[in-house]
């Protein structure tokens, strides 16, 4: 229990994945990965497109097991999917034919909550996600980021202490994604969770996050890491024009550049 | 009189009219159109029923072989009010309605779930796949002389017969419709906790309900042709028995009647089965209606 209290909350040490392509190929995913996530703490993940950001993510929930290195989450090992955790998807993966509530409802009822309960608890988040009226609609009558703000709800009540983020809010338009960042990160302070929030959009990561993780053209490898020293609570509407913001986004572009140049001329080759 | 009925009067839907202007005059439109449809169906059959009766009574075609719309409808009619040669029609129909059903309802059940087991097993899928492609490849209908060599005149040949048509329909969409169910949804359910049983009944089932729905229309078809070649190769009572006895005595009305009887049954259940499906699909988006 000792080593549980004060363990870090994910720890990828030297972990390499390897794919089988479906010719039969042997593909390395990452390789020599390092990364520790302390609690509390929001990660973010940049690198460029296809590089194994996502493969990263897939580790620590145990849906994918590492071809070599260990992942800890809580000072453990990965054994299966770990109920600690939750993840958010870039995709819509919210279930269709239910309602919204119905959604939000599902995690509860998967884990054996009386209904109920289940019930209640879903109220209070569409409520604290401002979809109290919607509870009622079908994924498909809402908008993209009314949905993506039904997954976040159908995510934290499950009440995780680690979320797992795969360029969640890459489908939005520009204004719902500023909203959508000021709402995770309310809801991150409520819930102090150590979040992992992988993106290809260099500005979100500066704005969300107090680490950011560049990763290599794949396969990936951690390049650099950054802290993030900007003050607490961030208004990520604003904060892009403050000056330390901007110095910041030029440093890590500069180091994130290159490797965006090599992968954009491995692909073009 | 078609142009006034086909034209859509688009000269409502001037620009800077008000909203109620616009949806009173698609209404409009909408309420034409249903109507011109309406008005073309019941023509085509008007006209095509109409041509048979000259035809057969100009002598343009031999009413001994193809009957006419009026001795098809006096047989329909003796038959419902006297009953036929072999007892009453109801009782016909309600002998082959029972195997229809019976074997669609086993057929569909059992479908559904093999083609979600070996949907969500691929090592079985991989090893009963073969076997499974080798009893398709049979003609069903070549079965009915073995059913019914094996379970008599009876109604379980008939159920038998109408389950082989319906199964393979069924477990290919089913099995399918599980291998397409999303990958990003699957794994949202298991992170957020489902277990291998719960995946299976509130999502991959779900999922696939889409797929299995399409094979349920087409399937009942397929049900009523198993009872009714069944009854033909064999049988003390049913619709085809009545065809088949139709056929004997050279009643060209007799099985003109009979084709219409399973006509409308098939196209009632047709109708009950979108009924239901609508209401179990009610969270799938309804197509905008634009306004021009």
């Amino acid at each position: 229990m000792a080593v549980e209290k004060t363990a870090p909350a994910i720890e990828l040490i030297n972990v390499s994945r390897r794919f089988l392509s479906p010719t039969g190929k042997s593909l390395t995913a990452i390789r020599d990965f390092t990364m520790t996530v302390e609690r509390g703490e929001f990660v973010a993940v940049v690198g460029p497109t296809g590089c194994g950001k996502s493969t990263t993510l897939n580790l620590v929930t145990g849906l994918a097991s590492p071809s070599a290195g260990e992942v800890r989450v809580m000072g453990a090992p990965v054994k299966g999917i770990d109920p600690r955790i939750g993840f958010v998807f870039q995709t819509d993966a919210l279930f269709p034919w239910r309602t919204v509530i119905e959604n939000v409802m599902a995690g509860p009822l998967f884990r054996g909550k009386p209904k109920a309960q289940a019930q209640a608890s879903a109220r209070d988040w569409l409520a604290r996600v401002g979809l109290a009226r919607f509870e009622q609609h079908y994924p498909h009558q809402l908008s993209g980021g009314m949905r993506k703000r039904v997954a976040l709800a159908q995510t934290f009540i499950n009440g995780p202490e680690i979320l797992l983020m795969d360029e969640p809010f890459s489908a939005l338009d520009v204004q719902t994604r500023v909203l959508m960042h000021e709402e995770l990160l309310r809801l991150w302070s409520d819930a102090k969770a150590s979040v992992v929030f992988v993106t290809h959009d260099l500005e979100e990561a500066i704005a969300l996050a107090d680490k950011v993780y560049v990763l290599t053209a794949g396969p990936a490898t951690v390049k650099s890491v950054y802290t993030i020293d900007l003050p607490r609570p961030r208004v990520v509407a604003d904060i892009r024009y403050e000056q330390r913001f901007i110095d910041y986004s030029r440093t890590i572009w500069a180091d994130l550049k290159e490797e965006v140049e090599t992968s954009y001329a491995r692909a073009a080759a | 009189m078609t142009d006034a009925t086909v034209n859509i009067p688009t000269a409502a839907f001037r620009p800077g009219t008000s909203d109620a202007e616009i949806e009173a005059a698609a209404a409009k439109a909408a309420a034409h159109r249903r109507h011109t449809v309406t008005f073309w169906r019941l023509g085509i059959l008007v006209v095509f029923l109409a041509l048979w009766e000259i035809a057969g009574r100009m002598a343009w075609i031999d009413p001994f072989f193809y009957a006419m719309p009026s001795t098809i409808a006096g047989r329909l009619y003796e038959w419902i009010t006297e009953g036929t040669s072999e007892g009453p029609l109801w009782y016909h129909l309600y002998v082959t309605m029972e195997e229809s059903v019976l074997g669609f309802v086993t057929g569909s059940v059992a479908g559904i779930i093999i083609g979600v087991a070996l949907g969500r097993n691929r090592m079985a899928a991989d090893i009963f796949s073969i076997y499974i492609k080798v009893i398709n490849s049979i003609p069903r209908v070549v079965l009915a002389p073995i059913f019914i060599m094996i379970l008599g005149l009876g109604l379980a040949s008939k159920v038998a017969l109408a389950f082989v048509m319906v199964f393979f329909v069924v477990f290919h969409n089913a099995f399918q419709g599980v291998r397409e169910a999303d990958r990003a949804m699957i794994a949202n359910a298991r992170i957020l906790g489902a277990s291998d049983w719960q995946l299976t009944r509130s999502v991959i089932v779900p999922s696939a309900m889409s797929w299995i729905f399409a094979s349920l229309h087409v399937s009942f078809g397929f049900a009523i042709i198993g009872a009714i070649v069944g009854e033909f190769v064999g049988s003390r009572y049913g619709i085809g028995l009545l065809i088949n006895i139709a056929k004997g005595s050279f009643d060209a009305a007799g099985m003109y009647a009979a084709i219409v009887i399973v006509m409308v049954v098939a196209l009632a259940a047709e109708y009950l089965m979108t009924m239901v499906e609508s209401r179990l699909a009610k969270w799938r988006p309804q197509p905008l209606h634009e306004t021009q």
